[in-house]
């Protein structure tokens, strides 16, 4: 699926001419999508680095049932593949008439919007921005001002969403300026404070001393916000309902998907990804990097503006709470997780990032998905045999476990002081859960981490050995603790995703494996 | 007068705090070039542990120790775990990406940092911890200079970051260790070609700038009493900030840097704003 944006244009444009041989980074993404037969033909004429880089792709084919069914999804025609997508999430609210539901709906699509725009920074550019949040807010604010009694100003739309988006777009220009010839860890830091200031400057806003004016004024509204923000109106269409914004989104998402594909693969595209890629080998390319940069940072911002806009307007005020580290960080888990770079794998990544705390929310929806991911991981990454087996042993585990906790007489919860549905039928029968529910699961969190930390040392068997009693650990600590805090469970689950895909899969799920040049 | 020598205290206080810190930062970047942002939750772990222990051994009806006895280990417990924590750190979320590019790393820092906060949450509450000094360290109520009131935390405080860092300084220039430190800083290619074990240099990096986070958060927490799972995210940013305005990657620097953004700190609180603590990001 990564193939889509991200390697059309270098196969065509670094295309051998008269069979000579690639080098440098320019071979470094391939096309996934050929089958062995050209891989292997190609194989003779294309450089070492693309070899390399296609490693995965040669040896991932045809194992298992993931594979198969991605096989058979790549292989039919693009308009099937956006398209079936899209008409579910076009019927999606003529399915459900659910208020909640839509709204997180509304939610996926904003967040999907924002992902885009995240995208185009750091998945093109390569620009580590960690102040991308602040341009959320500031369209938010911007159109909360133009189109609330706060100023006493109501703009109509045609005139305050695009002085937002304008707006946000020079704040964007304002912050890349000085900025522009730091990488790296530097643009990140000065992007991270800028997100800082932003805060800060919000929260001071309600009392500005204005010269002329003898009381502060209230601009922002401080930590209370601003709140009776008038919805979207166009043509004389008044957006008012969840499901009007639910398709007001999407349309904006398929216009990005689409605006964006067409720029990924043009010149400017290219040259993004060089830049990001390596700024030196773009600049000595001709590539004009500082200028590019500073377009990056002001596209990602125009589009953060905009789902600002509609945020504000869908959530009738704002508040500075919405635009600080954690949304930041749930973002960057979106396009990482999906693999930066790619269109396909952002909004996949924004589904996934912008669903799934909605679903933990839901005690019994998180335990579901929480065994189903257990058993799915356990079976997926070992041998069916094997998974098998290790699987039973968690379960002799666990009654072991209840023998021995009942022995020494630990005070226990019954089955339906804590538990529901059908799982909950099985596993009253077989998780011990004791009534201090604090005490044992602080206690088993704490060891827990500890056992994970064991577990990654150990090697071959012992590890085999160990991991029934992890497994057993690991549910333990979510049903007696994790499951009575939703909010917090995320957070720490998300924090835990991000390490993990960084040592796992760097590159995310639809991104591409970089290779380096040494 | 008497205003600028209380904040110039203060800001004296609060600048060796962040000294520690950035020196943290500092170590860290210079030899892996990474950039820890888990750092200030280190440190705020650091302070938790401190307050597990004073509230563990003392008390000011029943005190299981002298006082003094109490503050060691309160300071050797708080840098021993958060030693720990950031060994532990390297070894699970840094070492297995130290040849990835480099936001991954970046990103990995990011995860940690949302963890710690969130597994502090977890065990401790959202209720902000009071280290309640006055009371369970009763020495005085410190001597005056004219009409400025030095009280003994802040004098403590002082004097042992002027220590830490002495010490620091001296095991950086003049043990084997620190040889090793400075090799790796360098370049570590040459240095793994002159012997030197990169691991082990980096591991104790970790551990000698962890445990300074964590005696920082135990020096915040006598000094300024509240302790909170969220105290590590800004507390790390100004650490940061004095560890780029000393010159990242400097050990001298660090410590300068950080007693300006201390000092600056306590000024423009004192001065321009009377209640909101500034963020003194326009520096960079």
């Amino acid at each position: 699926m990564s193939g889509d944006d991200s390697s059309d244009g270098a196969s065509v444009d670094g295309a051998p001419v008269d069979g000579a041989p690639i080098t440098g980074s320019d071979a470094i993404s391939g096309d996934p999508g050929s089958g062995p037969e050209t891989l292997a033909v190609s194989a003779l004429n294309i450089g070492t680095d693309e070899w390399v880089a296609q490693h995965e792709t040669r040896t991932s084919t045809g194992h298992g049932v993931g594979a198969r069914v991605n096989a058979l999804w790549m292989s039919g025609p693009a308009a099937v593949r956006w398209g079936l997508p899209l008409l579910v999430f076009v019927l999606f609210p003529v399915l459900v008439s659910d208020g909640y539901l839509l709204r997180i709906g509304v939610n996926l699509g904003l967040f999907a919007l924002l992902a885009l725009g995240l995208n185009v920074v750091i998945g093109y550019a390569g620009l580590l921005d960690l102040g991308f949040v602040a341009f959320y807010g500031c369209g938010a604010y911007a159109y909360a001002l133009l189109s609330s009694d706060k100023l006493g100003v109501h703009l109509p739309t045609w005139l305050s969403v695009p002085a937002a988006v304008l707006f946000t777009a020079l704040i964007g220009l304002l912050v890349s300026l000085p900025s522009r010839r730091l990488s790296g860890d530097y643009l990140a830091i000065v992007t991270l404070f800028f997100g800082q200031i932003f805060t800060e400057l919000v929260l001071a806003g309600d009392a500005v001393s204005l010269p002329g004016a003898s009381d502060p004024v209230d601009i922002t509204g401080g930590a209370n916000g601003i709140s009776g923000v008038s919805g979207w109106s166009v043509f004389g269409f008044s957006f008012n309902t969840n499901r009007s914004y639910y398709y007001l989104v999407l349309f904006f998402v398929v216009v990005l998907v689409l605006g964006l594909g067409r720029i990924s693969r043009s010149r400017m595209g290219r040259a993004w990804r060089a830049i990001g890629e390596d700024p030196l080998a773009a600049a000595s390319m001709t590539i004009r990097v500082n200028r590019l940069k500073l377009l990056a940072f002001v596209v990602g911002a125009g589009i953060a503006g905009l789902s600002g806009t509609i945020f504000s307007a869908v959530q009738v005020g704002v508040y500075a709470s919405s635009f600080d580290l954690p949304m930041l960080i749930l973002l960057y888990a979106a396009v990482i997780l999906g693999g930066s770079g790619s269109l396909p794998g952002t909004l996949i990544g924004a589904a996934i990032m912008s669903v799934l705390p909605e679903v933990l929310r839901q005690p019994t929806y998180s335990e579901l998905l929480f065994f189903v991911g257990l058993v799915a991981g356990v079976l997926w990454i070992l041998k069916p045999k094997i998974g098998a087996l290790v699987l039973a042993a968690t379960v002799a585990v666990g009654f072991a476990i209840n023998i021995v906790l009942l022995a020494v007489g630990v005070p226990y919860l019954s089955a339906a002081e804590w538990t529901q549905g059908v799982i909950g039928e099985l596993l009253g029968r077989w998780l011990f859960v004791p009534q201090d529910r604090l005490l044992w699961g602080n206690v088993a969190f704490v060891l827990l981490i500890i056992a994970v930390a064991a577990f990654s040392r150990m090697h071959g068997r012992a590890k085999m050995w160990f991991l029934p009693l992890l497994l057993w650990l690991s549910v333990f600590v979510w049903m007696v603790r994790l499951s009575t805090e939703a909010s917090l469970t995320r957070q720490l689950v998300i924090g835990a995703t991000l390490v993990v895909l960084m040592i796992a899969r760097p590159q995310g799920i639809f991104g591409k494996q970089r290779v380096e040049v040494l | 007068m008497e205003f600028f020598g209380q904040q110039l205290v203060n800001g004296l206080t609060l600048g060796s705090v962040y000294a520690l810190i950035a020196l943290g930062y500092t170590l860290i970047y210079g030899v892996l070039q990474l950039l820890n942002f888990a750092h200030g939750d280190v440190y705020m772990v650091g302070a938790f542990i401190g307050f597990f222990v004073m509230i563990g051994l003392g008390g000011p009806a029943a005190p299981m120790v002298p006082v003094w006895l109490m503050i060691v280990a309160m300071f050797l417990a708080a840098m021993l775990g958060s030693g720990i924590l950031g060994v532990l750190i390297e070894q699970f979320a840094y070492r297995p990406l130290r040849n990835s590019p480099r936001i991954a790393p970046l990103i990995s820092a990011l995860g940690v940092s949302l963890f710690l906060q969130n597994a502090v949450l977890l065990l401790f509450g959202p209720r902000i911890r009071d280290y309640a000094t006055t009371e369970y360290i009763p020495i005085g109520s410190g001597f005056s200079i004219g009409s400025i009131r030095l009280d003994p935390m802040r004098i403590l405080v002082v004097v042992l970051s002027v220590i830490l860092m002495f010490v620091l300084v001296r095991l950086v220039n003049r043990t084997r260790f620190g040889r090793g430190m400075r090799a790796v800083a360098f370049d570590r290619e040459a240095a793994v070609m002159m012997g030197i074990d990169v691991n082990r240099v980096v591991v104790l990096t970790f551990f000698c700038a962890s445990a300074l986070a964590g005696a920082a958060g135990v020096m915040v927490g006598l000094v300024f009493f509240n302790v909170s799972n969220f105290m590590g995210f800004l507390a790390g940013l100004k650490g940061f900030t004095a560890a780029v305005v000393g010159g990242i990657g400097s050990v001298g620097g660090a410590m300068v840097g950080g007693l300006l953004i201390g000092l600056l700190e306590a000024f423009a609180t004192g001065y321009l704003s009377a209640n909101r603590p500034t963020r003194s990001p326009s520096s960079l």
